[in-house]
């Protein structure tokens, strides 16, 4: 087990320094796919976020050597990934482990418990926050499975990563 | 404890909390008798941008929750202030129209208006009214037709069995989750330091006046508006920041301390059997704020607790301390009025 709760640890660890030589380019053309992805999927996630449509995210997984920068407006939903330390301009800041967004975005995190125990970060807009917290709350189901089904059958060795994620948390 | 089977027709109903359409189903689908929720604007006590529910949305969680066999209530439990009442009236209106099971309300004008334009819509008492007397109560039920009261937390369970044995209509008592200051429906703190108010706005800390900010030293403080609420040291469970649960710094005191109230949750589960015995017609979950994984949690743990209870087995709710405010629990005045 506690092998195991290692390897949970780690494989993030380890998927942000294979991800820190690759140019940020591709990364950006993915990531603009998958956030139009969910605009087309999940309206009710952005009808949720109210006037925060407006608002910036800065999304900082602890582990990744990039920050995300999701503006949420659906007419033209944008998220880009910025190279650290490089400062990232943001109405709100959400900061935390990869296994902790994980499983946020998977359906099956509570947020606000990450947070009072600290395991998340929010600073900037506490609103702004907040509203993204129960727009991803109402989601449900996995945005993760959302983000594969879209790729097709290119995506199957990111389905094997997912169960194998999925298998690490619940040991962690 | 008393272990004895209670019969079915006393078996009280499960009132839980639903902030968005997914904790609904959560909720539901966890056991919940009824739900209970807010309209997205400050005709309720929940009041927080990207919470509640449009009217589309309730009448969607409605047919959801009927086809299991759930209730729905609707909280208009703010206090509708001239000139706005219209959209007090308004949210009557929408759960008449949808046909809620029981429309929650505090202000008096809000349930003359309900029981004069929709005599058969069934009325709730809220909390926030704060009646805790039978004369109160009987005023309430005899004025408005009121069917239920949700009493304030503020009575110890012998003055609950006393409170029923003189009133006409139900009783729901809260048995876990926040629990407030003592003054229910009366607290204006929040509208001192942000100029918003609990009772009229539906928001206690407003969202876009809490700052968290992170210190070298791994700490943390929490505010609002221009007052700093509380300092966590690292890693200290962090609270979302209200007055009433603050940390304060004092003369005559060499550390800060909790002036008002303690962030501690109300965790009535030892005592349920006494409230069923005390003529408690339904136990009432807070928390339309907490994410559907807390609903899920907690909802299913009390179905369990009252099924079990229903059957004259033991019940254990010990887990649930976990999901409690600062990892801490309380009977409140429930069990005395010397709580703290």
């Amino acid at each position: 087990m506690a092998e195991e709760n290692l390897k949970g640890l780690m494989l993030p660890v380890v998927i942000g320094k294979l991800l820190a030589p690759l140019p940020l380019f591709p990364l950006q053309f993915i990531l603009s796919r998958m956030v139009r992805g969910i605009a087309q999927r999940r309206p009710e996630f952005f009808a949720r976020l109210g006037s925060h449509i407006d608002s910036s995210y800065a999304i900082d997984v602890t582990e990744l050597p990039f920050v995300l920068l999701l503006k949420p407006n659906p007419r033209n939903p944008e998220l880009t990934a910025h190279r650290r330390p490089d400062k990232v301009a943001s109405d709100a800041s959400i900061a935390g482990p990869f296994m902790e967004l994980f499983k946020v975005l998977d359906g099956r995190g509570d947020s606000d418990a990450m947070f009072f125990s600290g395991n998340l970060k929010v600073s900037g807009n506490t609103e702004a926050a907040v509203c993204l917290r129960y727009a991803l709350d109402d989601l449900e189901g996995s945005v993760i499975e959302d983000l594969l089904h879209m790729g097709g059958p290119a995506l199957m060795p990111a389905h094997l990563l997912l169960q194998r994620l999925r298998r690490l948390e619940m040991q962690a | 404890m008393n272990t004895q089977a209670i019969t079915p027709n006393a078996k009280p109903e499960l009132v839980c909390p639903a902030g968005t359409p997914a904790a609904l189903r959560a909720a539901v689908d966890s056991g919940a008798d009824a739900v209970y929720c807010g309209l997205a604007n400050e005709t309720n006590a929940r009041n927080f941008a990207g919470l509640n529910f449009t009217p589309d949305l309730l009448e969607q969680g409605i047919a959801y929750a009927r086809g299991r066999g759930t209730k729905v209530l609707l909280a208009v439990n703010s206090f509708a202030t001239a000139p706005r009442t219209q959209l007090w009236f308004d949210a009557v209106d929408t759960a008449a129209r949808l046909g809620v099971d029981a429309v929650i309300v505090a202000d008096i004008g809000v349930a003359s208006y309900a029981a004069e334009h929709h005599p058969q819509l069934r009325l709730h008492l809220s909390v926030q009214a704060g009646a805790s007397s039978p004369e109160a109560i009987r005023y309430y039920c005899s004025e408005f037709n009121v069917k239920r009261v949700v009493l304030p937390r503020i009575l110890t369970v012998t003055e609950i069995a006393a409170i029923h044995r003189e009133i006409p209509c139900e009783i729901e008592a809260f048995v876990f989750g926040n629990i407030g200051m003592m003054s229910e429906g009366r607290c204006s703190l929040t509208n001192y330091v942000t100029g918003t108010s609990t009772n009229m706005d539906g928001v206690c800390s407003p969202a876009n006046a809490v700052h968290y900010m992170d210190l070298p030293d791994g700490s943390k403080t929490a505010g609002l508006g221009d007052f700093e609420i509380d300092c966590f040291a690292a890693g200290e469970h962090a609270g979302y920041p209200t007055i009433c649960k603050g940390r304060y710094l004092s003369p005559v005191r060499k550390e800060p301390y909790y002036a008002f109230e303690e962030p501690v949750s109300l965790n009535l589960s030892s005592l349920l059997p006494d409230l069923i015995a005390a003529g408690v017609t339904a136990l009432k979950i807070e928390g339309r704020q907490r994410s559907r994984s807390y609903v899920q949690a907690v909802v299913s743990a009390y179905r369990r607790a009252v099924d079990d209870i229903a059957a004259g087995r033991w019940h254990d709710l010990s887990g649930l301390v976990a999901l409690t405010e600062g990892g801490k629990e309380t009977q409140g005045a429930f069990q005395t009025k010397k709580w703290r």
